[in-house]
């Protein structure tokens, strides 16, 4: 049943329209290992390959570079205890030190994502984050796990977050109702920020380089300083958005946490 | 009218909500310079939030983009 898929697939593999490559193609999901687990597609794809590169940089990575465990920190041991500092003091500052045993969770994220947006500034290769489902799978297990631990901790009264205090009770019941909304499109935000960030910055760069192309060697010059430019410019959003994942994350924890409003 | 010419002109009425982005971004940068000019030494304790800030305002412009994304490959 996943051979007519893949026979479909090949048969709609649409190439130039006219002269330009079509910048969409680069975020194709292409099946490397075809496995099917109770009639799902579980095949191995290239974003599969792209997590487990990810997953084992960032583990050889911090693994290497504290085998030595100086107490005066060699270059590469610098590196990854910035690294966890920089997580450190973000759980720290925006969590309060009770939520440090939350740290593990979001370093690992923090990590992960950054690794996976930094591997697609590389060229040919596959941006995993450009996908919804990637992103809002991390953002759903997010939302879910936070509100799951708001009521853990204070059981029915974690639904006072929705009333504001010091507001008139003639405005409560329409304060309650934005409050709840603008609360359960938190996932929403959280994924497609990160998602429109990492397929709008790679599209546009493979259309800047169909420019580079198509205007030759006289005209090219022009699309390539502003491509230089702008790769500089996306690995910065890569990062950022990274950051921004983490540290809204360590914010929805904190409003589950410590109801503060 | 052509579904395909009215898909094009969706999209690219979607794309005006990029205007806010620009215009949040350029809010708050000018604010932080503002301030950063006043106060230098609280310039660095504020550049956290400003990236916040910065990316939080690109959000909202980039939901509108995914709009008229939605709109020219999924329908």
């Amino acid at each position: 049943m996943i051979e007519a898929a893949y026979a479909a697939e090949e048969a709609a593999h649409g190439a130039h329209d006219g002269g330009l490559p079509n910048p969409m193609h680069q975020f194709e999901i292409k099946r490397l290992v075809p496995f099917e687990l109770f009639g799902f597609d579980a095949s191995f794809t290239n974003s599969a390959l792209y997590m487990v590169i990810a997953a084992t940089l960032i583990t050889l990575f911090t693994v290497y570079a504290m085998r030595g465990r100086a107490l005066v920190p060699s270059r590469l041991q610098s590196v990854a205890e910035i690294s966890y500092e920089f997580v450190a003091n973000m759980v720290r500052q925006n969590v309060g030190t009770d939520g440090m045993k939350y740290f593990p969770f979001i370093f690992t994220l923090f990590m992960f994502v950054l690794a996976l947006n930094m591997l697609g500034m590389l060229p040919y290769s596959f941006t995993v984050t450009s996908h919804i489902i990637v992103t809002f799978a991390l953002a759903a297990f997010i939302f879910i796990a936070v509100t799951v631990l708001g009521f853990i901790k204070h059981g029915v009264g974690f639904l006072k977050f929705f009333v504001p205090s010091g507001v008139p009770v003639v405005m409560l019941p329409l304060l309650v109702i934005i409050e709840l909304i603008s609360y359960l499109t938190r996932p929403i935000s959280l994924s497609v920020r990160l998602f429109a960030n990492m397929m709008a910055g790679h599209t546009m760069l493979k259309v800047f380089g169909a420019f580079v192309v198509a205007l030759g060697f006289l005209g090219g010059w022009a699309p390539l300083a502003f491509m230089v430019a702008f790769t500089g410019l996306e690995i910065l959003v890569a990062f950022l958005q990274a950051y921004v994942f983490a540290i809204l994350t360590c914010i929805y924890l904190n409003d589950a946490l410590h109801m503060h409003h | 009218m052509d579904p395909a010419a009215a898909k094009l002109i969706g999209a690219g009425l979607a794309s005006i909500a990029l205007v806010g982005a620009g215009v949040g971004i350029g809010t708050i940068f000018g604010n932080y310079l503002q301030g950063a000019l006043r106060n230098p030494s609280a310039a660095q304790s504020q550049f956290a939030n400003l990236l916040l800030g910065f990316a939080l305002a690109e959000a909202t412009g980039l939901f509108g983009l995914v709009v008229a994304l939605i709109i020219l490959f999924v329908f």
